[in-house]
């Protein structure tokens, strides 16, 4: 039987601001130091007019266009950001940060916590990190944290908010929560509230990391374990929703890895061992914990439920020219999750763009060669940008 | 952007279709605007660029949406039938139907969330009473096909046909003034009966009305 194997990340230093007054959270719990790591590409004009901010989804991270550091692979978003691509890092100063929560370098779960006299052992040379104690976040934290470094790095007003998935809820949350500071807004693939059948796929998830004996009640790093084999399927589980019918069947169909001969354990068919790939290479990149916690951010994300219980209310006088982009066969944020984000944007009378684009690849469309997509993306974008004389 | 043309001189965008000029004719600089089935979105575009206008567009095709957002255009996909009741009130100065009144599911609902959503109405059809429409059925006594009515019945999406009196009759029955009106031929040049109803709807190919509720 194939098994995930357990490995430890490799320590990298990520490019960091650190804010020494910390961040209240939504929880009421303050966090007493914040960090948030980032990454930027292109310049910044001379009016600061033309920053666009990248939010990640779930497990990506602030490496959008460029060699991964742990990985070694292309920057998650490289078809979307770069030179003479739809989010032109010759025309836009693109920023993006790790998300609160997260573990590549900002304030989450296996960041050092505030207090290093909490009980329990950690092996010789090492810092406590929060671990499970890292207090509950939500979308909307990420967003203040996001906010603080977009002050810090002395920009008042972002020329576009970008992002898929989770990406897409957070682009949400700043046109709702900082709608001055956002020209543009273009949330795809996204929703405004995850649904029972979200939380239920991301409960399996977290039930799996539950129920591997390494993650050790959550402490797995004082007995220098990683809970591999539950993230992995976590990851597994995810990854089926990320994808269609459709690019599961084109992909693998029913394809067998070796002869047909019938066994229990073996990888028998290849949609199996394109999972487990899946699953133990996210494993070598990614945090348990962490995973636990952004998944929770996601569960409770309800923008309506933050405005009253109204979808319009949350962009009640927006000025914000929004761009809601949906692909066909997404099942995970179907279009009518978008189509209800543009009607509230017409309820609130706000400039919003509306298209659904043909593809059979599912959720992980957005991350992926789709022409049309692109090109909608980059003319929306080019257009506004004419406005502002970017 | 917004470059003032001349004064006295209405900007006619090259390649727009000439109806659509005869509506841009009708809608005030630096409006608000929303174009329903705004197609490529070739009004809007005009509107945005030249009138300075915030124009907005709701197009049902979605590649044709697609086509208008890679141009940078507001436009987004919906359906007249049922995505106005999602807008509020008075948010347009002008709300434009543009040659597909005749198409919608329920024509005087569509013309009722135009005149709730926006201060005024441009509506433009195809009008069912020209006299080549009017002659084929009385003399092969099927249904016509001319350039104006240009699909056999049986695949036509123009489920609604009426004729320039019968949208005078619905102004009148829901309470809707006439502000302007003008008969013109398919091309969209403007005829000369704009004193009689009987002859504009006689000898004209399609019927552009601008309307605002009575007070």
């Amino acid at each position: 039987m194939a098994m995930i194997v357990a490995e430890t990340p490799p320590k990298v230093s990520h490019q960091a601001a650190h804010f020494a007054d910390g961040l209240l959270l939504d929880c009421g719990v303050r966090l007493g130091r914040l960090t948030v790591a980032y990454r930027t590409y292109g310049r910044l004009n001379e009016g600061r007019t033309n920053a666009v901010l990248v939010c990640h989804a779930l497990t990506g991270d602030q490496y959008v266009a460029e060699t991964h550091p742990l990985t070694g692979k292309p920057g998650w978003w490289d078809l979307v950001v770069g030179p003479g691509r739809p989010v032109d890092t010759e025309r836009f100063f693109v920023i993006s940060a790790n998300v609160l929560g997260g573990c590549m370098g900002s304030s989450g779960p296996p960041s050092p916590r505030d207090e290093q006299t909490a009980p329990g052992r950690v092996l010789p040379g090492q810092v406590q990190p929060w671990g499970t104690d890292f207090p509950p976040v939500t979308i909307r934290d990420m967003v203040r944290a996001q906010k603080r470094l977009i002050e810090h790095l002395g920009i008042g007003r972002l020329f576009a908010v970008i992002g898929g998935s989770m990406g897409g809820m957070q682009v949400l949350e700043w046109a709702a929560l900082y709608p001055e500071s956002v020209f543009t807004a273009v949330p795809i693939a996204a929703a405004a509230y995850h649904t029972a059948q979200n939380i239920a796929f991301h409960e399996v998830g977290r039930q799996a990391i539950f129920a591997d004996p390494d993650w050790e009640g959550g402490r797995y790093w004082e007995h220098g374990k990683v809970p591999a084999r539950g993230l992995a399927v976590a990851r597994m589980t995810a990854h089926i929703t990320y994808l269609s019918e459709q690019a599961l069947t084109r992909k693998f169909g029913r394809r067998l890895r070796s002869g047909p001969s019938l066994t229990l354990f073996d990888d028998l068919f290849e949609v199996e061992s394109y999972l487990r790939h899946q699953g133990s290479t996210f494993v070598s990149r990614f945090d348990a914990n962490s995973y636990l916690s952004i998944t929770r951010a996601m569960d409770f994300f309800d923008l309506a439920d933050e405005h009253g219980g109204d979808l319009s209310h949350a962009f009640a006088g927006a000025k914000t020219r929004f761009c809601v982009i949906s692909f066909s066969s997404d099942w995970l944020f179907p279009t009518a999750q978008s189509r209800a984000i543009a009607r509230a944007l017409n309820q609130a009378a706000a400039n919003v763009s509306f298209v659904e684009i043909e593809s059979d690849k599912g959720h992980d469309a957005f991350l992926l060669d789709e022409p049309e997509f692109h090109r909608t993306l980059a003319g929306f974008l080019s257009g506004s940008a004419t406005l502002l004389a970017i | 952007m917004n470059a003032e043309p001349p004064q006295g001189v209405r900007y006619v965008a090259k390649n727009m279709r000439l109806d659509l000029r005869l509506i841009a004719g009708m809608i005030a600089r630096q409006t608000r605007v929303l174009d329903i089935g705004c197609g490529d979105g070739a009004l809007i575009d005009h509107l945005s660029r030249e009138l300075g206008c915030d124009a907005r567009g709701i197009e049902i095709d979605m590649a044709a949406v697609a086509d208008a957002v890679a141009r940078g255009l507001a436009v987004m996909h919906g359906d007249a039938d049922v995505d106005l009741a999602h807008y509020p009130d008075q948010a347009f100065d002008y709300v434009v139907l543009s040659r597909t009144l005749q198409a919608v599911e329920r024509p005087h609902e569509v013309l009722r969330q135009m005149l709730r959503i926006g201060a005024r109405a441009v509506v433009s059809f195809p009008n069912f009473g020209h006299w080549l429409v009017r002659w084929q059925l009385l003399c092969r006594g099927r249904m016509p096909l001319t350039p104006a009515w240009d699909r056999p019945w049986y695949e036509t999406p123009n489920i609604h046909p009426c004729t320039i009196r019968d949208f005078f009759a619905l102004c009148r029955a829901e309470g809707y003034r006439v502000e302007q009106w003008l008969a013109a031929d398919e091309a969209g040049r403007r005829a000369p009966w704009r004193r009689s109803v009987g002859l504009a709807n006689l000898f004209g190919e399609q019927g552009l009305f601008l309307l605002h509720r009575a007070a």
